[in-house]
């Protein structure tokens, strides 16, 4: 039997058995042109519609998301068109019917870190409002292709986070009990498991044997453009400007309430601001007139050069500081420690890299001889405790979404929905509630790096 | 077809004939052959498959610009997936195997992806595999994956090692051809320290091959003359085969040299990773040549015309018997007349620009060379090899005026700087229209600590095309860079370059210009990654118009050559599909490194158990011969329990606990932190570092103090000794040593900088054992030489003096609640009084203990341990050490952070014991519910477990951990979750559950 129909078989073996397990299987849907009436008109995405196109070189194809001038003002401006302020902006509409929204870029979106980041998905975290919307984000990205109608590849393919010092398994114990309480599928497995969901792990040391993993069988990777852009398009439909080349340089209020702001393009007034820039929340923080707990560090990150499949899941070794996954092009993802100094150059730099390969040749004897094909950092927006900040601010309808610091790609449906819950009630829902920026002078943390637990 | 010529070749060397093999074939070349020329030689233009489409590919270019020609090099622990035969230099027996086709590279099943190419544009996976939705995971995402991927998975561990080196010098001079050799000159003279570096294992670069002339001589002579001259000066190094590949801040560069790629397995490193600290940086990086977009430009024999002409010359390798060249610019004649004067035939000069003129223009005349002006490529035709080229007008729509039969087509679209290593850190780059390339804007260079430019560049780099300019601009750079040095440039005859009356190139950015979509639809950009004029034009028609948006939708230079050649064509056909200016679309990032680097070399010698540094304690060697099994603890190793024949680890644990606290039990504690405190204001700093009072220690005594971070949090615990007026033993936990020593200096540096006191972390700088148990005075005794009655060393003191004839100096402390010392030996005698505490104890029942049964004598007396109870959200007042908090300091680390609200609440989970129902040990890691669900439909909790063990003195299991408002609420029954389901019932009791009057530990 050929090495593709092997494959094929396994793999029609696995869908049944999902199928069998009731999750939803859906079917493509040709036709309809529009998704929505008002917005940009949308081509509806098929293997149709491109095979219609193919008959005509591709000539037909529409833009994915317009690119309007600004109109004088919006019921709501979300400013960053990160994952995270399409999320936002998304959910406003989808959720609440919201869709006289702007979102203003000053570069080109999700060319922030939702561009540049290791992709990997997961909600085995401890704390249990951390637990919560990161599930949230994960059970959303289990449909988000068909939501979008855009494949954001998400690929639950399993993260393993491995256990080498007795202080971690204990560590990841606790996490998995607290994840039973809070609903979070996870599974402490033995070497003997870790080493056959992948073969290529050296579990025997000699420094750090595996003792087991935190396995989480649905958390996996997606494609980080596509899911910006996925709903960039579904925000366009749905009538939304997204602007780019248009920096926020100030933000008006009136009376102790925001008014409008000002950009490359000229003022914009508005009800109700929601400030979505990672790294840059402490300036446009300043320009709305209050403080954050927010520090800005570069997180490094590389690629090898692609090889043939070799590892199927996402592996994470936070003893020894890296992880690792196989991208669909078939290089290796890897990604290691933030700089330790803060700095905006979004560079990489070499000491963290040398310090994870060593860690992952170790764990991975045969990367040795693959290259390092791109290095790259990005700014992560670090908070005291780790966790992310959604919040009200001092200033009235002017709302933050900020501090996901270096695990925020997988958030970003969940945190868009919570965030819009909060921009259109004006109040936070249950998942946003314990993420306010007060807590920091309450001292009331959710802190995620306390078991042995990094936050990617 | 392509051969080997009879007569040149100025890197090769014909004595020395080399065997390899391809693809199982065996086939003959020669040393100084590069793969690449050597596959050619052997006329095996087809060497690989794309990416995406599967397509037949070829060797287009010479060096490490190559998008194709890589294959798959050795086997075993040798293999090296996509390694690059074009830079891979030939060795007798090297293997390479094709890479990315099934079944063979002849016939790939993979190429059905081309025949349905239209239905796979740019982002096509973006627009369908949405449904169903199962199969993204299951169908279409491994058959992608499956079909992605290049070279083959290794399968066995490095067979080779990798070194790394340090090098510091004034200057370093990246690039190896007429302008860095030049640049090294001049600054060799001033009496810089120069580090030259060349990526070739040759010096020169294209000069020699170009034909150029300098002082009167071919351009060969003057770099052996220039080589010889560098060679001679006691300040200049020279490193070919060493490859700059990322510049970072502050004048720090890593390069690869690769010390042994031609000579395996002859023991010397295969790498060395060099990291470089340079005052300035000069790169003489050369320029690369852009192909031309026509239909059919991926075919194998189409080059790129310098490269045709580097094989001709430096390995004597005719790529094709007929070459048509294709060009928009005059350096594509040297091509054509090269091959000429190989006596190879070159059927025609198809030139995109209506008028050429110029030297080579009329030499080529003279050759009786067949011009075709104004004209361009229609169409390749042929399969896995050119098999003829269709021409046209340049400024039509493609209609084809004749076809010329042909093997080999040799293509020129201009060329670009090669401005990475400038890019790397900042440097900005400006467009030159002349030449139509981005060059290094000179306002705008990388700049360095003092604001200065930190990279100066030269020649072609710097868009300094000919010779004679390049000459001249290398030596005004490099006098430039050395001013700025500080250093004075000698004067001295600058050489000069025959100067070559070229006429002006010409844009082109498709061909023809008005082509179709059906053509463009057949011209590649990007070769390896598959991505077309086609597929640029639909990402900008779909609004994915910044050119990162371009990029990352098409994956254009994004593959293993990162768009060396694509990148420039793309942004061009990007920038004329929106309308706009090139420089206004702008570049991508250039991002380290400059070509790919392997890991091994990233990691270089720490690999295996040195991977990081390794701790051992001065026993460690005894621990090893008597079966310790060991855990890591930070870099060190600690004996985690010593289990005798037979024996499961718990078994031995247990046995350990019972003999410890029945007879006599000794640890080796030497990893235990101690870090000396001394000065004037010592006792004032170490009054903020810890929650308690240590300035009023009187010295002799012994204090356990907490230390937390300013939110509050408990971060570390140890006893404190007062050595003398001024000093200070702070004993920390054996993980926490590094970081607290850090923390002490962080705070002594940064905000207590006028505080009069010195921190050492002397660690290492001692043994230590913990001589534990009813016996322990006794052995103590035995060795004799010191008082330690419970009169002269009470509880919570330490005294110096001589045991067994050794210096010690012992603590009356104990972490077990048995009678206990600690007792600190130079570490020199550390492995020597370890033995002499054995052999003495032995009739006493002296058995060594590890961390594991450490840890359940603390728990059995209720003590808590850093990162177990704590994990940085616990405060002191959570695990009832209110006590250990001073009321009457004014501040202290942490006391501001634990007044907030939510910590200085009476709400919090606090530290109790618990004692299961049924005698078991409650899991690792589990909470206690509480009734209900959250807002979030979570099971609540109400506390948690921190230490639960098996307890072999009660014979039971116990526990510690946080319960809501646990203290009051003792007797209580409470349920622990497991992972499994269903709950553990316990009753909460104090957490002290043996010997709570501290009658043991206090005789
Ligand atoms: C190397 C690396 C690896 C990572 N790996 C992972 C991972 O594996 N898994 C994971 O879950 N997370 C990971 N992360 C974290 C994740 O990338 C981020 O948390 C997440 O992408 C943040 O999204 P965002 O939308 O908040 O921010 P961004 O994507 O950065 O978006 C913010 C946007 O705001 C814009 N902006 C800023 N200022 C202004 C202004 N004045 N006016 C207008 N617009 C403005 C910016 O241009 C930007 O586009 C990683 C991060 C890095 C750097």
């Amino acid at each position: 039997m050929s090495h593709f129909s092997r494959l094929w078989r396994w793999q029609v073996g696995n869908f049944r058995r999902e199928a069998a397990e009731g999750r939803e299987v859906g079917t493509d849907a040709p036709g309809r042109d529009a998704l929505r009436d008002g917005g940009h008109a949308m081509k509806r995405y098929s293997v149709f519609a491109i095979a219609r196109e193919a008959l005509r070189h591709h000539a037909g194809w529409e833009r994915a998301w317009a690119s309007p001038q600004p109109k004088a003002s919006y019921d709501a401006i979300i400013v960053g068109a990160g994952g995270h302020g399409l999320a936002t902006a998304y959910y406003l509409g989808k959720n609440y019917g919201i869709t006289n929204v702007a979102i203003l870029e000053k570069g080109w979106l999700g060319g922030g870190n939702t561009g540049r980041n290791t992709t990997i998905i997961r909600s085995n975290y401890l704390q249990d409002s951390s637990a919560a919307i990161y599930e949230k984000a994960r059970s959303l990205y289990e449909t988000l292709s068909q939501d979008l109608n855009y494949n954001v590849m998400f690929s639950p393919r399993g993260v393993m986070m491995l256990a080498q010092t007795h202080h971690e398994v204990r560590g990841y114990l606790r996490t998995a009990h607290a994840n039973k309480l809070q609903g979070v599928e996870t599974e402490f497995i033995t070497p003997q498991r870790v080493k056959e969901l992948c073969p290529i792990l050296n579990i025997d040391g000699p420094r750090y044997p595996v003792l087991g993993a935190l396995w989480q069988a649905r958390g996996g990777t997606g494609r980080h453009d596509a899911v910006a852009w996925g709903y960039a398009r579904a925000c366009s439909a749905m009538g939304m400007d997204i602007i780019q080349q248009c920096e926020v340089t100030g933000v008006r209020s009136e009376g102790g309430k925001v008014v409008g702001v000002d950009t490359t393009k000229g003022y914009i007034g508005t009800k109700k601001l929601g400030i979505v820039v990672a790294g840059h929340s402490g300036q446009l923080a300043e320009m709305a007139g209050f403080r954050l707990p927010i520090e800005a560090v570069a997180l490094q990150a590389l690629v090898s050069e692609p090889i043939k499949p070799c590892m199927d899941i996402v592996v994470m070794a936070n003893t020894v500081h890296g992880y690792m996954s196989q991208s669909d092009k078939g290089e290796m993802v890897i990604g290691g420690g933030t700089d330790g100094f803060n700095n905006y150059t979004q560079r990489g730099s070499f000491h963290h890299i040398e310090e994870t390969l060593r860690a992952l040749i170790e764990t991975f004897p045969i990367i040795s001889r693959l290259k390092m094909l791109r290095q790259w950092g990005g700014i992560v927006d670090m908070t005291g405790d780790r966790s992310p900040i959604i919040s009200k601010t001092p200033l009235g309808n002017c709302f933050i979404n900020c501090g996901w610091g270096t695990g925020g790609f997988k958030a970003i449906p969940g945190s868009g929905w919570a965030m819009a819950e909060l921009m259109a009630k004006g109040e936070p829902g249950p998942l946003a509630a314990e993420f306010d920026m007060w807590r920091f002078k309450e001292g009331r943390f959710i802190d995620e790096s306390v078991a042995a637990g990094v936050a990617h | 077809m392509s051969t080997r010529l009879s007569k040149g070749g100025r890197l090769i060397d014909r004595s020395a004939a080399l065997e390899f093999s391809f693809n199982g074939k065996r086939l003959k070349g020669y040393r100084g052959d590069t793969l690449a020329a050597a596959l050619l030689a052997n006329d095996q233009m087809l060497v690989g498959r794309s990416f995406k489409y599967h397509r037949p590919r070829g060797i287009v270019a010479a060096g490490p610009e190559e998008p194709n020609a890589l294959v798959n090099l050795g086997s075993g622990g040798r293999l090296e997936p996509n390694q690059r035969t074009t830079v891979t230099e030939l060795f007798d027996g090297l293997e390479a195997a094709s890479q990315n086709h099934w079944p063979s590279l002849e016939f790939d099943v993979g190429v059905v992806n081309n025949y349905v190419s239209r239905f796979l544009p740019a982002g096509f996976y973006y627009k369908t595999f949405i449904h169903p939705r199962p199969f993204w995971k299951h169908v279409f995402e491994p058959i992608i994956r499956q079909s992605a991927g290049l070279g083959s998975a290794p399968k066995d561990r490095d067979a080779d090692r990798y070194e790394q080196a340090y090098a510091f010098c004034d200057l370093l001079v990246v690039g190896g051809g007429i302008a860095g050799l030049q640049a090294a000159l001049v600054a060799g003279r001033a009496g810089a320290r120069v580090l030259l570096l060349e990526q070739a294992a040759h010096w020169g670069g294209r000069a020699p091959v170009d034909g150029d002339v300098i002082d009167g001589k071919p351009a060969g002579d003057w770099v052996d003359a220039a080589v010889a001259a560098l060679e001679g000066m006691e300040n200049v190094t020279l490193r070919a085969r060493c490859m700059a590949a990322g510049v970072y801040d502050h004048g720090y560069v890593l390069a690869d040299e690769k010390v042994a790629d031609h000579t395996p397995g002859d023991g010397r490193p295969k790498h060395r990773l060099w990291r470089i600290r340079a005052g300035k940086i000069l790169t003489a990086t050369g320029a690369i040549e852009r192909p031309l977009s026509f239909a059919g430009n991926d075919i194998p024999g189409v080059m790129l015309a310098a490269s045709v002409r580097d094989y001709v010359v430096n390995w004597a390798v005719s790529p094709g018997d007929r070459t048509v060249v294709v060009t928009n610019n005059d350096d594509g004649y040297r091509t054509a007349i090269a091959l000429r004067e190989a006596g190879l035939a070159v059927p025609a000069i198809v030139d995109a620009r209506a008028n050429p003129a110029g030297d080579l223009v009329a030499k080529a005349r003279s050759l009786g060379l067949r011009i075709e002006a104004g004209r361009g490529i229609a169409k390749v035709k042929g399969g896995k090899r050119v098999t003829s080229v269709a021409i046209c007008l340049q400024a039509g729509e493609g209609a084809v005026i004749d076809e010329i039969a042909c093997d080999a087509v040799a293509m020129s679209g201009g060329w670009s700087p090669v401005v990475h290593l400038w890019s790397h850190c900042g440097g900005k780059l400006t467009w030159d229209t002349a030449n139509a390339c981005f060059r290094p804007d000179p306002a705008r260079p990388p700049l360095n600590h003092d604001g200065g430019a930190m990279v100066h560049v030269a020649g072609a780099a710097n868009g300094a095309m000919k010779a004679a300019e390049a000459l001249l601009d290398a030596t005004a750079a490099a006098e430039a860079a050395v001013t700025a040095l500080g250093m004075k440039p000698k004067k001295a005859k600058a050489p000069v370059a025959e100067a070559v009356a070229e006429g002006p190139m010409e844009a082109v950015w498709i061909m023809p210009q008005g082509a179709s979509a059906e053509l463009k639809a057949k011209m590649w950009l990007d070769y390896q990654n598959d991505v077309k004029v086609s597929d640029v034009q639909l990402a900008a028609r779909e609004g994915y118009e910044s050119v990162e948006h371009t990029k990352r939708y098409t994956t254009l230079g994004m593959a293993t050559d990162q768009g060396k050649l694509s990148n420039i064509n793309g942004l061009a056909v990007l920038a004329q599909a929106l309308n706009e200016d090139i420089p206004q679309v702008g570049t991508t990032t250039f991002r380290p490194p400059y070509t790919p680097v392997t890991l091994g070399a990233l990691a270089g010698e720490a690999r295996g158990e040195i991977f990081q540094p390794l701790r051992r304690t001065p026993m460690h060697e005894w621990h090893e011969r008597n079966g310790a099994y060991f855990e890591p603890v930070g870099l060190w190793r600690r004996p985690y329990c010593f289990p005798r024949a037979g024996e499961t680890h718990e078994q031995a644990v247990h046995r350990e606990v019972t003999n410890t606290r029945e007879r006599l039990g000794l640890l080796d504690a030497s990893t235990l932190g101690k870090i000396i405190v001394k000065g004037p204001d010592a006792g004032k700093f170490l009054d903020m570092l810890y929650t308690g009072v240590m300035s009023t220690l009187p010295v002799g005594k012994c204090r356990y103090g907490l230390m937390c971070n300013e939110q509050g949090f408990l971060s570390d615990d140890g006893v404190v000794a007062r050595i003398d007026e001024e000093t200070w033993l702070c004993h920390t936990t054996s993980g926490g040593a590094d970081r607290i020593h850090g923390w002490m200096e962080d705070w002594l540096q940064c905000e207590w900088w006028d505080w009069q006191v010195y921190t050492a972390n002397v660690t290492e700088q001692y043994a230590q054992v913990a001589v534990v148990g009813p016996n322990a005075r006794k052995l103590l005794e035995k060795m004799g030489g010191m008082d330690v009655s419970k009169e002269a060393l009470p509880f919570m003191q330490w005294a110096d003096g001589r045991l067994g004839g050794f210096p010690v100096r012992v603590y009356r402390i104990s972490f077990s609640g048995e009678l206990s010392y600690e007792i600190a030996v130079p570490a020199s005698h550390g492995a020597a009084f370890w033995a002499a505490l054995h052999a003495a104890g032995a009739e006493l029942g002296a058995m060594p203990y590890g961390t594991e049964a450490l840890h359940v004598m603390r728990a059995e007396k209720g003590f808590i341990m850093i990162g177990d109870e704590t994990d940085g959200t616990v405060i002191p007042q959570d695990l009832g050490l209110d006590w250990a908090i001073s009321k009457k300091k004014e501040d202290f680390l942490g006391k501001r952070g634990q007044q907030r609200t939510f910590l200085a609440s009476a709400d919090r989970w606090k530290l109790v014991g618990f004692e299961t129902l049924d005698g078991s040990v409650i899991p690792d890691g589990s909470y206690i519910v509480a009734p209900g669900v959250n807002a979030n439909g979570q099971g609540k909790t109400q506390g948690r477990v921190t230490s639960t063990y098996y307890s072999p003195t009660l014979k039971r299991g116990i526990a510690m951990g946080l319960l809501h408002r646990g203290p009051e609420r003792m007797g209580e029954v409470v349920e622990f979750n497991t992972v499994k389901g269903g709950t553990v019932k316990a009753r909460v009791v104090n957490q002290v559950f043996f010997d709570k009057d501290g009658e043991k530990q206090n005789v």
